[in-house]
């Protein structure tokens, strides 16, 4: 009786106990992340990568000038600086200095100027020789006033080689339901759903400056101009919630995989139709939206344009980059690299995206099926949520040596992706 | 390794373990006809928050960062039934502050649901994730209809 009862003590004891040594063997063992193979990503065969900084803050988009300095951009300020210039060398990132009062993702070096946005401005500083900046306390003001209301604001840009500036205005809603409940047509697109053309040497541009360079694009957070085909290509948002709000037309797992996220090889003028259309990967059609009448059957009206690639559903692409470099082999060269921020709305499906996808090009246009080139980032399948993930994938840039540069905007982590042979 | 380094791992290990063995023991001292009603509202309002709520807030409540806001520890929650009623009956669309962190995504209103199913579906969340506040009745939600005109 009472050796029972000890053992009913104890037991329960010596399991706790057990449990402690085993957890905290565990936390001990997964405290230096750096010990990770390749950060944790897993590339294909010759490919490297390391973690060349960690912790800055919510990194966004990046930008790398020929004298490997790094320059970050924060979406939300850290330390009262919303920009932080990495030195690399030899493989290790320092941080050599940080500025700018406002936070934003858009970055970009063009014509001895960096160009950086907040969610309603895009600002520029003027570089020196070495590509520093020479007065990061004055920036000048390019364009203000841009449209900004609680959704979609981040100001993704780009720049062309002919002076010209490139800046998303996302669509400040899903779908256009709640501004367009008699289907008459949606009336956000005159001012919002588009990418807007502003003079890249232009100061004190204001919003109606600006050019709709193309419509009919939800939100566009990864955008870069393509030398070789000498066009705008921009990477879509595709809508969210096609089961939740037509339970009867499309299931959970349709809901998860459509629509597609769109590659967009954009002309001035062109129209990628939302919120009246989307693209369904599956059956490769552009399709009428259940909003205005489609069923899941119904195509859309073919004066809106058909994507130049399209990826699965809700993957998030939030930077997309043209590689140029010779260091990577020839499949690459030219080639598209898009950044998945990863999913939130294929639940209760399994999250996906989070991952950086490698589309073949040829001759400056998309040419045969993508492949998933880096992944890892979430850190396992129990990872792969927005709240979980360890790591999200948000900016691309290539360094001068013709690497491969990825910003996480989840830890602020700074990855570098070289090939070894 | 060192067991020392982590005292407050093992302090909510014997806290957890407490709540545990007494959430066991409880039903068997309560087993009243109001706690079997409670229940199936609950289960009841599970359904409702899969098949609506899950999309956006997520399996666990948690939601998604700078969109959907988390449903746990929320004064949005487990605080003021009105306010909460009002949310699902007439959707929301303000920004949301929540531990530091802030939250956009516009919320469809819900006045398609039933009352029970309304009652069943906050019932759940402010009993779910960790939450434990007071279960809400049909008739609190019925209070914040529109008056239909004839």
């Amino acid at each position: 009786m009472n050796s029972r009862k000890l053992v009913y003590i104890f037991l329960p004891l010596v399991t706790i106990f057990l449990l402690i040594v085993i957890i905290s063997w565990r936390i001990d063992n997964n405290k230096p992340s750096k010990v990770l193979a390749n950060a944790g990503l897993t590339l294909p065969s010759g490919f490297e990568a390391s973690a060349i900084a960690e912790n800055l803050g919510r990194a966004r988009h990046l930008t790398i000038t020929p004298q490997n300095d790094i320059y970050v951009h924060l979406e939300s300020l850290k330390n009262g600086k919303g920009i932080i210039v990495l030195h690399e060398n030899n493989g290790k990132a320092t941080i050599k200095t940080s500025f700018a009062n406002f936070g934003g993702t858009g970055i970009a070096i063009k014509n001895g100027y960096l160009y950086a946005s907040n969610d309603k401005a895009v600002y520029r500083f003027k570089l020196n020789e070495q590509n520093e900046v020479i007065n990061p306390d004055a920036p000048e003001t390019v364009v203000s006033g841009l449209l900004s209301r609680r959704a979609h604001e981040a100001k993704a840009l780009c720049l062309d080689n002919k002076g010209n500036l490139y800046v998303n205005i996302g669509a400040y809603s899903n779908i256009c339901s709640e501004f367009d409940r008699d289907r008459k047509g949606c009336p956000i697109l005159d001012s919002a759903g588009g990418i807007w053309q502003f003079k890249a040497d232009k100061l004190n541009q204001h919003y109606a400056d600006g050019i709709k360079y193309a419509g009919g694009l939800r939100n566009v957070v990864g955008l870069s101009w393509n030398d070789q085909s000498n066009q705008l290509f921009v990477m879509q948002h595709g809508r969210d919630a096609l089961h939740d709000l037509f339970p009867k037309l499309y299931t959970q797992h349709q809901s998860a995989e459509l629509p597609a996220e769109c590659m967009f090889a954009l002309k001035k003028g062109d129209n990628a139709g939302w919120p009246y259309v989307y693209y369904d990967w599956i059956q490769n059609k552009n399709m009428l939206g259940p909003e205005y009448g489609g069923d899941g059957v119904k195509t859309a009206d073919p004066q809106y344009i058909n994507p130049a690639a399209a990826y699965p559903g809700h993957y998030a692409p939030n930077d997309l980059l043209f590689y140029t470099g010779t260091q990577f082999p020839e499949k690459y060269k030219n080639g598209a690299f898009i950044a998945f921020h990863g999913s939130w709305n294929r639940a209760p499906e399994p999250q996906a995206g989070y991952c950086i996808v490698f589309q073949p090009f040829k001759n400056g246009m998309p040419d045969g099926k993508w492949e998933v080139f880096a992944n890892g980032f979430a850190g396992g399948p129990e990872k792969t949520s927005p709240n979980a993930a360890e790591h999200r994938p948000c900016g691309l840039a290539q360094g001068p040596d013709g690497s491969l540069y990825v910003a996480d905007d989840q830890r602020g982590t700074i990855y570098k992706i070289t090939y070894k042979n | 390794m060192s067991l020392l380094k982590y005292p407050i791992l093992i302090f909510f290990f014997i806290l957890g373990l407490n709540i545990t063995l007494q959430a066991q023991t409880k039903p068997k001292v309560n087993g009243k006809s109001g706690q079997i009603g409670l229940k199936s509202s609950i289960a009841r309002g599970k359904v409702v928050y899969t098949n609506i709520c899950l999309a956006c807030h997520m399996a666990d409540g948690n939601g998604v960062p700078t969109m959907n806001p988390p449903l746990i520890k929320t004064s949005y929650v487990l605080g003021d039934k009105t306010a909460l009623i009002k949310i699902v009956l007439n959707g929301f669309s303000e920004d949301v502050e929540i531990n530091g962190q802030k939250f956009s995504n516009n919320m469809a209103p819900h006045s398609d649901l039933t009352d029970v199913q309304i009652a069943d579906v906050l019932t759940y969340v402010r009993k779910s994730f960790g939450n434990n506040a007071s279960a809400i009745k049909p008739s609190e939600v019925k209070k914040f209809r529109p008056v239909k005109k004839i």
